[in-house]
């Protein structure tokens, strides 16, 4: 059974169609890269996997696990293993980041029926995952995201999802805004993380982050579709050429899976 | 309805958890106010004549008065003949120790999460328990004893420490200051007393745990406290009363007297009963609390939680009187349901080099009305003086108020002086990000709240930190049996 499958997939958002029919197939262990232009539908694609309420499912399924992950609460697909790294994390005022991942994690295990983490078991859990990170302590009692840097809000993602382990992981352009070093960090610790149990998602606008996350599956999404699926290679492929002979591909009839 | 807006009246609309009534035996009068009334309270509480005299002075000043109508509330016309003003529970013998209490008092109080054993000490509080006319114990007055603190009832001050109460008593706010202080010196019956002699930091947290239990009743209890130089004293109360169809009135009264380089911290967390969804019922809380700074570099602190009343109306005050004082205003007000609160601060400044600040977060829900109102004046002789102000407001859902209303009087041209105001309403955003982390809309708007409330809730005692957060939380969530 796949981790997720998304079958025929269409979402709106005010009335406007972006989803037109996506299929998508992630196992266990996969990472799977989603590559396409500006306004192909690839941070719609993230938001309906969490569950984003201003998206409307007209048509098609999500399994996960083999569960209808539609009928899911954002706050229930998260407990049971989805985790999207924003692409905007928000401010949240007043609110340190410790107390913060306190909360979620609490909720996660509660959801699994084990008891809350006691605060000194808490506080080794952050500390390792900050190194992940390189992250210092002292961001823990920041409150979240506020005054951060562009970067620091990218890599408390992370920290986020190295924290609370979910089974897919899904990065909607977590490069964007990051330097080369920054990259690297994060890069390495998603290949940290990444192990026979779980799954990314890679959303992506540019090939430079594939080239420290190695992906199982590159996908092209354009217009509201995966009109093409390969190897890592493709992303190279996509780096060098562009969209437009894949545009070109399509409208000559050519196969849709290289 | 949006599910959204669903989940914010869900949460907005919790129940009240202290809405019990206990069955103690009660001894009370009938209702009714005449200078009959008021003699039985003093002699009831076998009070000195010159008391009896100027609760009666003040009483024929409140029939000259009218109530205060500038506030931005709306205030059903109060019939002051349809009040029993005391009301006390039996025995009304003097109690020698806590073995003494009535056991359903102390039940009373457990049941509150106060205990008022001696085990308290662990905490390092003690506690003044007034159940709706009289003091019913306090704690730890021994130890207290032993550096020179006095802390007990009013009444008690009033008989072992008359020179003092004598002296203080009215010296903030005079009895004719306004129409409902006017109404509290005539009629007050209990509150609480504490005086820290020069140099004295009181070890422990002073606590007054107030609570409203007979139907029909007023609440008119009065505090001084009186901090001699060089002192400090950290104080709080606390405030619930049964849940009852009727409005229950609550008219305090509180004067803070500061003297050289003497701190007192007051906090508060009021959760009188706030009525039930329809806006039926509920506790008016005119409340009266003035500090002076009168010594120099002395400091006083109001942090106020407030999240229950039908009706809030209250101006936690400082007179920065000596020269280098300060004073502060943290105030965190939570309206929900058809809940109305009017409050602030007053910031008199009249020494040189003084300072103030004040912090109020205001969070308003279902269809509730807000209102921030502050006073910041700046006196003629009060050179160098600084005051910020910082006026936040947060709204849950589309069919609540939030309103601001800052004054400024300001005739020494050195003053320096802040305001900075902000109103918004929890993001979407913000939602959605706590709930892809696991956490259902409740607890992170709760989480949302208890952030936005940070700033003053950190100023609070530890202990009563936690309380208050889980107060804010509680008050919100639909989770309350």
């Amino acid at each position: 059974m796949a981790l997720l499958e998304i079958k025929d997939l269409y979402a709106s958002i005010d009335g406007n169609e972006i989803l037109k029919g996506v299929n998508l197939k992630v196992n266990k262990g996969e990472i799977h890269a989603i590559m396409g232009p500006n306004g192909s539908g690839k941070s719609t694609l993230a938001s309906v996997i969490a569950g984003r309420e201003e998206y409307e499912v007209t048509k098609g399924s999500v399994l996960f696990e083999g569960k209808d992950l539609l009928a899911l609460a954002p706050e229930e697909r998260a407990r049971e293993g989805i985790f999207l790294a924003f692409q905007y994390p928000v401010e949240i005022p007043g609110v340190s980041t410790a107390n913060f991942i306190k909360a979620s994690v609490n909720e996660i295990r509660k959801h699994r029926g084990e008891e809350p983490l006691d605060a000194a078991s808490m506080m080794r859990l952050m500390k390792e995952k900050l190194a992940l990170v390189e992250m210092d302590k002292s961001f823990l009692s920041r409150s979240v995201n506020e005054g951060f840097s562009g970067g620091e809000k990218k890599r408390n993602e992370i920290f986020q999802m190295a924290v609370m382990q979910p089974k897919l992981a899904v990065l909607d352009e977590t490069d964007s805004g990051l330097d080369i070093d920054a990259l690297k960090i994060v890069a390495n610790g998603v290949n940290k993380l990444h192990n026979e149990e779980n799954a990314f998602l890679v959303i992506t606008h540019y090939q430079r982050l594939l080239d420290y996350i190695v992906p199982d599956k590159v996908h092209v999404l354009l217009n509201g579709r995966i009109v093409k699926s390969g190897g890592k290679e493709l992303a190279l492929d996509l780096e060098e050429r562009g969209y437009d002979w894949i545009k070109e591909e399509l409208e000559a009839g050519a196969p849709q899976n290289s | 309805m949006s599910k959204d807006d669903k989940i914010i009246q869900e949460v907005a609309g919790s129940e009240y958890k202290y809405g019990w009534v206990s069955d103690l035996d009660e001894d009370r009068i009938a209702p009714g106010l005449s200078e009959e009334t008021i003699r039985f309270i003093s002699a009831k509480k076998e009070e000195p004549e010159w008391l009896l005299e100027w609760r009666l002075k003040a009483y024929r000043q409140w029939l000259k008065m009218t109530p205060p109508a500038w506030q931005n509330l709306d205030i059903p016309p109060i019939d002051f003949q349809a009040i029993s003003y005391y009301a006390a529970p039996k025995p009304k013998k003097k109690l020698e120790s806590l073995d003494e209490v009535d056991p359903d008092l102390l039940a009373t109080f457990e049941k509150l999460g106060i205990s008022l054993e001696e085990q308290k000490r662990l905490t390092g509080v003690a506690v003044d328990a007034v159940i709706d006319s009289v003091s019913v114990t306090t704690t730890f007055k021994e130890k207290l004893g032993e550096l020179g603190v006095i802390f007990c009832s009013m009444s008690e001050a009033v008989r072992e420490h008359p020179e003092l109460v004598k002296k203080y008593l009215g010296r903030v706010v005079p009895p004719t200051d306004n129409f409902y202080a006017a109404l509290n010196s005539a009629v007050f019956s209990d509150g609480s007393f504490a005086y820290i002699p020069k140099g004295v930091r009181c070890p422990m947290e002073l606590s007054t745990y107030f609570r409203i239990n007979a139907a029909g009743t007023g609440q008119f209890e009065r505090t001084l406290i009186v901090a001699e130089e060089g002192s400090y004293v950290s104080y709080l109360e606390g405030c619930t009363a049964p849940q009852r169809d009727e409005n229950q009135l609550h008219a305090a009264v509180v004067e803070l007297i500061a003297f050289d380089d003497a701190e007192i911290k007051y906090s508060t967390v009021q959760n009188w009963y706030p009525g039930d969804k329809n806006g039926v019922g509920g506790v008016y809380n005119f409340v009266t609390k003035r500090g002076i700074c009168e010594g120099r570099r002395s400091k006083i602190s109001w942090t106020q939680v407030e999240t229950g009343s039908a009706i809030t109306w209250k101006y936690p005050s400082c007179i920065l009187k000596g020269d280098d004082s300060i004073g502060e205003f943290y105030s965190v007000a939570l309206t929900r349901n058809r809940q109305q609160a009017d409050t602030g601060t007053k910031m008199i400044h009249l020494g040189k080099n003084t300072r103030s600040r004040i912090i109020s977060k205001g969070i308003s829900a279902g269809q509730s009305q807000n209102s921030y109102r502050g006073l910041v004046s700046i006196n003629k002789g009060a050179e160098n003086a600084r005051n910020y102000s910082q006026c936040d407001s947060l709204l849950l859902g589309d069919r609540c108020g939030a309103h601001t209303f800052p004054y400024l009087d300001c005739s020494n041209p050195t003053a320096q002086i802040e305001h900075e105001a902000t109103t918004s309403k929890i993001g979407e955003d913000v939602l959605f990000y706590c709930r892809q982390r696991g956490m259902d809309e409740e607890e992170a708007t709760a989480l949302i709240i208890n952030g936005f409330s940070r700033e003053v809730l950190k100023k609070l005692p530890m202990e009563f930190a936690v309380e208050a957060q889980k107060l804010l939380a509680i008050s919100l969530e639909g989770s309350v049996g």
